[in-house]
């Protein structure tokens, strides 16, 4: 079996895909963004040291021929991952498997399809394949190794020209990754109430804040937030949702958290079959109450 | 100004799916199925852009068997110019379809190709980005905007910290994300008129067998919830029992 080529991001998405990597035998790093900050046992790690993402169309040509002599290239599910991933399996002329939850053999993957209504197991009918995959399924992975590292200036051809980007970190813990969500949906009534409330008990809990495309749609929050089928997938031990109905598309999203509040007006929400606990009460005076109660 | 717009008919995004007890596949009785929700925003842009600019001639593509016709039907009433349906009953992945699409864009030689992000039965997420590395065509997914130019597309995308602005120099790619318009209600007229627009047929271009193929559909396994509590201080005290609050 040969080896494996991980495109990581940056230094978060590194530790993220890791224990994926480490379960499927040796493999190699290559970090766009950040030097790396953990060694996680690759044999070896290639950082670019970008200051932000290159489109995809850069970073597929500047990474086709180092793919071609792997078997194996993978990255965590991401939008980035989605969109410059599969133009390298369209460089390179390869299959590709998208949101990989578990691997059965190496030709054989498990996925979801109907916005995880379903578990489809997928075989590659291929000996090169591109997979991004969701880490949650994938355990922790075991940190130390002696990884070899350098640093190159990859070399960038396209034409697609970047005007302009918007890159939003308001220091809370990355989505994908964090500990703790709690999220919004439609009934916050504007971007500061939701800020307010929805993003001030994420603060008192050291979690991430997500959304519904509900909440996303009427401009009540940031479009990266959007946690479900079409946005963001979460993991988090803990997962608050407040004010959201419990859509398949928003399920899709949180369905590996580990614990699910959920807190509705409507005592038969969907949601409700779904969460851990469940609190039937107006979120306007749950969530300030479960904040200050928290604080204490 | 010439616009391809591939479309896939698809399960009702909103219909509970599940699959056979035998796992071969999926219980698709009573199951309505309807253009992928991304697809018919792709289709809604082009039209909103001919509006803009007469010139342009918007041409729907889907890649399937006879029962797409009824989604290609739909493209047309809401306002494309033309149809071709690729008719096959052969299994596809994202690989083939981006073949056929080539095949049919290498024809038709498009200006823009403009279509999903992804299909909500399948969640691939795939045939665009292959598609324009198949052309070496720029790409521009997730577009939340698209403001077509003289000579380039300026598409306004949505990445995972925020959103990014890219310039696309024609012929180019771009894949649509929902919030870049909410479609149209089709009027009445629009429906009779699709009628006699032209659907053109024809036959796989390819003959590239999948390379991803599916084995078996299975349940995912169900959360067991229901538990309600009945105040913010029962709540706090089940999470601090369940070691997710300290
Ligand atoms: C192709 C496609 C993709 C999609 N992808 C996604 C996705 O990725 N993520 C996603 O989230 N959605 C997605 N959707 C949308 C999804 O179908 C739902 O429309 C959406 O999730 C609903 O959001 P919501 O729960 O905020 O709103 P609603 O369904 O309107 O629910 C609001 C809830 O708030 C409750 N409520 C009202 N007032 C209060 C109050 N004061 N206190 C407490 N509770 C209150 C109501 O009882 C209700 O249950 C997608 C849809 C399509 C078609
Ligand atoms: N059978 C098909 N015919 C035409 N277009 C398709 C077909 N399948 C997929 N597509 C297009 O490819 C996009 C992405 O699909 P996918 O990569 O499968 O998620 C869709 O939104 C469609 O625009």
């Amino acid at each position: 079996m040969s080896k494996t080529l991980l495109i990581a991001f940056d230094a978060g998405d590194a530790l993220n895909g890791a224990a994926f990597c480490q379960q499927s035998g040796a493999y190699d790093v290559i970090q766009i963004m950040g030097e790396p900050k953990l060694d996680l046992g690759a044999e070896s790690v290639t950082t670019w040291n970008l200051p932000s993402q290159p489109p995809a169309e850069y970073l597929a040509n500047a990474l086709k021929d180092t793919c071609a002599n792997y078997t194996r290239v993978v990255a965590v599910s991401s939008m980035q991952a989605k969109d410059g991933l599969a133009r390298l399996a369209g460089l390179l002329d390869w299959a590709m498997i998208t949101d990989v939850i578990e691997v059965v053999d190496e030709t054989k993957f498990k996925r979801p399809i109907l916005a995880g209504s379903v578990i489809t197991t997928v075989e590659l009918n291929a000996s090169t394949c591109l997979l991004t995959f969701r880490p949650a399924g994938f355990g922790q992975p075991t940190i130390g190794g002696n990884s070899k590292q350098e640093s190159i200036k990859p070399t960038f051809t396209g034409v697609t020209k970047r005007v302009s980007a918007t890159v939003r970190e308001g220091g809370r813990p990355d989505l994908s990754s964090a500990k703790v969500v709690v999220s919004g949906g439609r009934p916050l009534k504007d971007a500061d109430t939701f800020e307010k409330v929805i993003g001030g008990l994420a603060d008192t809990l050291g979690g991430a804040v997500g959304a519904t495309r509900a909440a996303v749609d009427s401009g009540i929050a940031a479009n990266e937030l959007q946690v479900g089928q079409t946005g963001k997938i979460v993991a988090p031990d803990l997962y608050i949702a407040a004010g959201i109905s419990g859509s398949t598309q928003h399920m899709a999203g949180i369905k590996d958290s580990k614990v699910i509040v959920a807190i509705n007006t409507d005592g038969d929400a969907p949601i409700f079959d779904a969460a851990d606990f469940g609190l039937v009460m107006d979120l306007y005076e749950a969530v300030p109450e479960l904040t200050e109660k928290l604080k204490k | 100004m010439k616009i391809l717009v591939p479309i896939k008919r698809v399960i009702d995004p909103y219909a509970k799916v599940k699959p056979l007890a035998d796992g071969t596949g999926l219980d698709l009785g009573n199951i309505k199925f309807d253009i992928n929700p991304f697809d018919e925003i792709a289709v809604e842009e082009a039209v909103r852009q001919k509006e803009k600019n007469p010139e342009i001639q918007i041409i729907a593509v889907s890649i399937g068997g006879a029962e797409v016709e009824e989604q290609l039907r739909k493209a047309l009433a809401m306002g494309a110019d033309e149809a071709i349906h690729v008719e096959t009953t052969d299994p596809l992945d994202p690989s083939i379809v981006a073949m056929e699409l080539q095949a049919v864009a290498e024809e038709l030689q498009p200006d823009i190709i403009l279509m999903g992000k992804q299909t909500t039965d399948n969640d691939n997420n795939q045939t665009g980005q292959i598609l324009a590395a198949r052309f070496g065509w720029p790409q521009a997914t997730f577009a939340s905007h698209v403001e077509l130019g003289e000579k380039s597309a300026t598409v306004t995308r949505e990445t995972d910290t925020g959103e990014e602005t890219l310039m696309l120099p024609y012929p180019c790619l771009i894949t649509t994300d929902l919030r870049l318009n909410e479609p149209r209600f089709i009027p009445l007229p629009g429906i009779i008129k699709a009628r006699s627009k032209p659907l053109h047929k024809r036959e796989r271009q390819t003959s590239d067998t999948p390379r991803v193929a599916v084995l078996d559909y299975v349940a995912p396994p169900g959360r067991s919830g229901g538990k309600k509590v009945g105040s913010v201080d029962e709540l706090i005290s089940e999470l601090k029992a369940k070691g997710v609050l300290s």
